[in-house]
């Protein structure tokens, strides 16, 4: 499954709930705002960290730059284009967006 | 004179108040009254720099807070702890700010004729 996060995680509970039902081996697709949860230093770095050893995390490096955020993304996430994004979606049985 | 404070607790581009906010306190700054703004919260975020917008097809509007000071708008203020919880500092900013701690902002905002909140 491909869960996708579109809200920050400073401003909405939707990472937690997203992280709480993640399953080993799903793939987590930050987007939008979603995406300030990939950057270091921010509150919500500590539960990205523990459970990338559970899932796997992907940020839209678009979203990043617009907000000034690329030179912040944490190591253990891997940035994708749009054109990863659609990949992610293929590659993923069923899609979860947690607005 | 009135004084003006607008609150932005809101980041960019994930929906479109920190763009529309920026709009009014323009327009306010014109009718010649006391402006403050703040950025607390996720509105901290409005301020980073290094934005580049070109592959979301969105206008990056930022440099426009560095004109706010040629509409005299030259008081903005910085929740110091909203930064902290960002792994943010002031050099991060893109324009001069007053970074204020809770205490000090409560009182800035006590203070005001119009409170207005994106």
């Amino acid at each position: 499954m491909l869960h996708i996060v579109n809200k920050s995680p400073t401003a909405a509970r939707s990472l937690e709930s997203c992280l709480r039902m993640a399953l080993p081996g799903h793939a987590v697709l930050l987007i939008e705002d979603g995406v300030y949860a990939a950057t270091a230093g921010n509150s919500s770095e500590a539960q990205v960290r523990a459970a990338a050893g559970k899932v796997k995390f992907f940020a839209l490096k678009p979203d990043l730059e617009a907000r000034g955020m690329t030179t912040r993304a944490l190591d253990n996430v891997t940035l994708v284009d749009y054109g990863g994004f659609v990949d992610l979606v293929a590659e993923h049985g069923t899609s979860n967006s947690w607005l | 004179m009135k004084k003006f404070m607008f609150i932005n607790r809101k980041a960019p581009y994930g929906t479109i108040y920190a763009l529309e906010s920026l709009e009014v306190v323009l327009i306010t700054a014109t009718f010649d009254q006391d402006v403050s703004l703040v950025f607390m919260d996720d509105g901290v975020y409005e301020l980073a720099k290094g934005q580049q917008t070109k592959d979301i097809g969105i206008k990056n509007f930022s440099p426009s807070y560095r004109a706010l000071e040629g509409y005299d708008v030259e008081k903005l203020y910085v929740d110091a702890d909203s930064l902290k919880a960002r792994g943010l500092s002031e050099k991060d900013l893109l324009v001069p700010v007053e970074v204020l701690e809770t205490a000090q902002m409560a009182e800035l905002m006590a203070q005001q004729d119009v409170v207005l909140s994106f």
